[in-house]
């Protein structure tokens, strides 16, 4: 996949941020640079801003966080307020990421929107189904 | 009991002090004594966004937390107070208030300077030094992330700075 496009970043806490990089490249053939993962773990809050920084390389750029608040969200707000070309996206999961890399190419607000959307579809509860007759658990 | 928790954690309100210590002492508010903070709405806008279910935020500069200090002592609601950084906790120490009391070392993560003590702490010479003024005050100091995790203890955190 090409590395041309907007840049992702996912900052998370502990492994989740490499996790989902991790997944999103078993799934999707991407280069390196497409996304980058960056873990809070052991940074402080100006050197986990100064590392997110660092992994924008300057490029359009969109930070996914996995909350919308703590250190990883903090940085990320705090990153955009004094960097253009850069946005946040909170609560990342693995259907937005996939959806990021596939789509990279569009205009930044679309994408924003889209990624979104398709993250808040891909999260569905399936219910306990009801117990079926003849089932040993109904019986006992 | 009025404050549940004086605890230093550079991160301030975040999910180790909301769900991991929320859940443990299940505070009504959150009182944050930090300068730069209590001048910044914004940031105090951001940092309300990860408060618990009915769980209140209260920021406050360091002169304003030392007027305060005493009756917040004696307030019977729940709340958990943060600084981020040892200096502005020694401070507070400095009035004697917390002679006797227990502050808790959250984290001070690793920046240009530091050096690592624990995973979550790290501390450079005027941290160190400031650590040693709020033992020297009579407050009971440790070290711990979380309600579940093991107490380092001041004498522990000195030490191995030393070494």
């Amino acid at each position: 996949m090409s590395n041309s496009g907007v840049r992702g970043i996912v900052v998370a806490h502990g492994a989740m941020a490499t996790g989902l990089v991790d997944a999103v490249r078993s799934i999707a053939d991407i280069e390196d640079d497409v996304l980058i993962p960056v873990s809070n773990r052991g940074l402080s809050p100006q050197a986990l801003a100064d590392s997110v920084r660092e992994a924008t390389g300057g490029a359009t750029a969109i930070v996914f966080t996995d909350l919308p608040s703590g250190s990883c969200g903090f940085a990320a707000r705090m990153l955009i307020r004094n960097t253009s070309g850069v946005a946040v996206v909170c609560g990342v999961n693995l259907a937005m990421l996939l959806d990021f890399v596939t789509n990279r190419d569009m205009d930044i607000d679309p994408l924003l929107e889209r990624l979104v959307s398709r993250a808040r579809a891909s999260i569905q509860s399936v219910p306990v189904p009801a117990p079926r007759h003849g089932d040993p658990a109904v019986q006992g | 009991m009025a404050i549940l928790l004086f605890r230093v954690d550079e991160r301030l309100i975040h999910g180790q002090v909301v769900v991991g210590w929320g859940n443990e002492l299940h505070p009504d508010s959150i009182i944050v004594v930090d300068d730069e903070l209590a001048a910044s709405e914004w940031e105090q806008d951001l940092y309300r966004l990860g408060l618990g279910d009915g769980m209140k935020a209260v920021f406050l500069s360091a002169g304003g937390a030392l007027e305060q200090l005493d009756s917040m002592l004696g307030d019977t609601s729940r709340s958990i107070l943060l600084t981020r950084d040892i200096t502005t906790m020694l401070r507070l120490a400095n009035t004697g208030l917390l002679r006797d009391r227990e502050v808790n070392i959250g984290g001070l993560h690793y920046a240009p300077g530091r050096d690592a003590v624990l995973p979550y702490v790290y501390l450079d010479d005027a941290q160190r030094s400031a650590l040693t003024s709020l033992v020297a005050e009579g407050v009971h100091v440790n070290a711990r992330d979380l309600p579940g995790g093991r107490k380092v203890s001041a004498k522990r955190l000195l030490r191995d700075g030393d070494e």
